[in-house]
């Protein structure tokens, strides 16, 4: 895997930001998305586009045959059984939100225990605060030590008769923690509960297959993994998925309509009211093309070894504090840090100044910040499209953004 | 992009050394505010006597912008009538559109001119602002029920 070329199929990277070339360390956020993704949601709209599952029109069938074939795509880029299994939504957020909504809401009752973690981000904890309203059951949180790795003896002892969900990150946000899935999944199963894994930062950046997870539920987002905004996925268990009621009704996710009551179509169609989103999962399953060629076990290794530079050259800046796994432990693409005495704010601003882009802010975390002991934080993550010389270029502009402010105080 | 520009001397001295910094007395009228797309948040106080603010505290944590924003604020509007502190508040406002507007009232808070050039930074410097915005209307909710 050679980035530098890679990067050349995204257009959005060759510029210049401030008079510096731009450094985008910010894919945590979004992921930039390469041409052959770009180019097929114009080709998409120049050639193909009709509505799906309705017509006979030629367009017709070539929108509706092009929108499975994004489906059947998704289910085999995370080894799902069935195309079936893969219903499309707006993103991680909308995913955990219909199974909480359709599912978990009908499923808990008052005394069961919802299990998660303080780092989940709060797609992943503020939908359960609402099932736990609704059905009377509680959010128990495992323990969790600062740099966010998970004992699996804590998870063991946490789960009990009474846990009915568990709800965890594959790979946290913000601390760039990869959680032993599968093993959480196993423990739960012995317990009789379901486990709802979010994805985001995971099935952009690693190999995930989910008969090997074995979760019920898996969430994750387009955009991060060179998609387009607007669309993402939430893969289910068969069973569950049967069992879960629609959260949106109308057009499209019927089967009969009557004066008093209504049927639904078959999963996953039924999850999909209204015109879809058409062009979106196109472009996702073009993504996925993309993806399958640089090859996910390349781009995972990328990331690590990214991670691990960073660390190196990030562990020796003076003043800096940095959040998660320490050097020489297992990490994702990305770091987490603050620079003393400086705001996050400010550091990125500095940053911005030369070309260099950051995320600065709470990170949709704001019980990991407390957790933490901060009210917020900086944070740089990468994608294939980075190098070292990118990390060499952050590093560079901390020790500026540094003197910058030890000049402006005085 | 300068950066010096947006970061003053007068900003940082006043991040530096915030002004009427602290807690009041039960009683004075409070506000918390929090910017929720990047965690920074401020509890502004003021007692505010036959309608004029004669006290004013904050206290919080954010970025250099909005905590030098909120001590030069809180120094702008002690003394002077709710009233008053709205119009300056529409003329912080103003500037932060990049307008031009008569700097001679604003005092210190002119050196924040130049975060309207820096747009993501714009709802740093006006946290503060909205606070006071939100504490003068409880100040007329109070006076209603009264």
């Amino acid at each position: 895997m050679n980035p530098l070329e890679l990067k050349r199929d995204f257009p959005i990277l060759e510029q210049e930001i401030n008079g510096h070339p731009l450094v985008y360390l910010d894919s945590a956020a979004t992921s930039q998305k390469p041409v052959s993704v770009l180019k097929a949601l114009q080709r998409y709209y120049e050639t193909d586009n009709a509505n799906v599952h309705r017509g006979v029109h030629t367009l017709g069938s070539r929108a509706t045959e092009a929108y499975e074939q994004a489906r059947e795509k998704v289910a085999d880029f995370i080894g799902a059984e069935s195309p079936e299994q893969i219903v499309f939504t707006r993103g991680t957020t909308e995913s955990i939100n219909m199974v909480a909504y359709g599912f978990a809401r009908h499923q808990l009752h008052a005394g069961d225990e919802i299990v998660l973690t303080v780092a989940e981000h709060h797609s992943n904890l503020v939908p359960w605060q609402q099932v736990a309203r609704v059905t009377g059951a509680t959010l128990t949180y495992l323990p969790m030590d600062k740099s966010g790795v998970l004992d699996l003896d804590d998870v063991r002892a946490t789960l009990s008769s009474k846990t009915k969900l568990v709800a965890i990150q594959h790979v946290s946000n913000v601390l760039g923690t990869i959680h032993p899935v599968r093993d959480i999944a196993r423990l739960a199963h012995e317990v009789g509960a379901l486990v709802v894994v979010d994805g985001a930062q995971s099935v952009p950046h690693m190999p995930v297959d989910v008969k090997d997870l074995d979760c019920d539920f898996l969430a994750f987002s387009g955009h991060k993994m060179c998609g387009p905004t607007g669309v993402g996925v939430l893969y289910g268990k068969r069973t569950w998925l049967d069992a879960m009621e629609p959260t949106y009704f109308g057009g499209e996710m019927i089967d009969i309509v009557e004066l008093q009551e209504s049927t639904w179509k078959e999963t996953p169609w039924k999850f999909e009211g209204g015109t879809p989103i058409i062009a979106g999962a196109i472009g996702l399953g073009v993504a996925i093309d993309y993806l399958h060629q640089v090859g996910m076990e390349a781009i995972h290794e990328h990331d690590l070894q990214l991670a691990s530079y960073a660390m190196e050259k990030l562990s020796v800046v003076d003043g800096l504090e940095i959040y998660g796994p320490s050097l020489g432990e297992t990490r994702a693409g990305l770091v987490t840090f603050n620079l003393k005495g400086i705001h996050p704010h400010d550091v990125s601003t500095v940053l911005d100044s030369e070309g260099i882009a950051i995320r600065a802010g709470h990170h949709c975390a704001q019980p990991l910040m407390r957790h933490l002991g901060v009210p917020s934080t900086a944070r740089a993550s990468f994608y294939f499209y980075n190098t070292e010389s990118d990390i060499d270029a952050l590093v560079a502009s901390l020790q500026s953004a540094k003197e910058f402010f030890a000049h402006a105080i005085g | 992009m300068q950066l010096d520009e947006l970061y003053r001397q007068v900003i940082m001295d006043h991040y530096q050394h915030p002004r009427n910094q602290g807690e009041l007395e039960d009683g004075a009228l409070s506000v918390d505010l929090r910017n929720p797309s990047c965690g920074d948040e401020i509890t502004l106080q003021m007692v505010v006597q036959d309608d004029v603010v004669t006290d004013v505290r904050f206290k919080g944590s954010g970025c250099s912008i909005s905590m030098a924003s909120a001590s030069m604020m809180s120094e702008a509007i002690q003394g002077k009538t709710v009233e008053e502190a709205i119009v300056l508040a529409e003329k912080f406002r103003a500037m932060m559109r990049g307008e031009s507007v008569d700097t001679e009232e604003l005092g210190d808070l002119e050196a924040l001119q130049g975060v309207s050039k820096f747009p993501a930074r714009i709802k740093c410097a006006t946290l503060a602002w909205q606070a006071l915005e939100r504490a003068s209307r409880n100040v007329d909710a109070s006076n209603h029920s009264s």
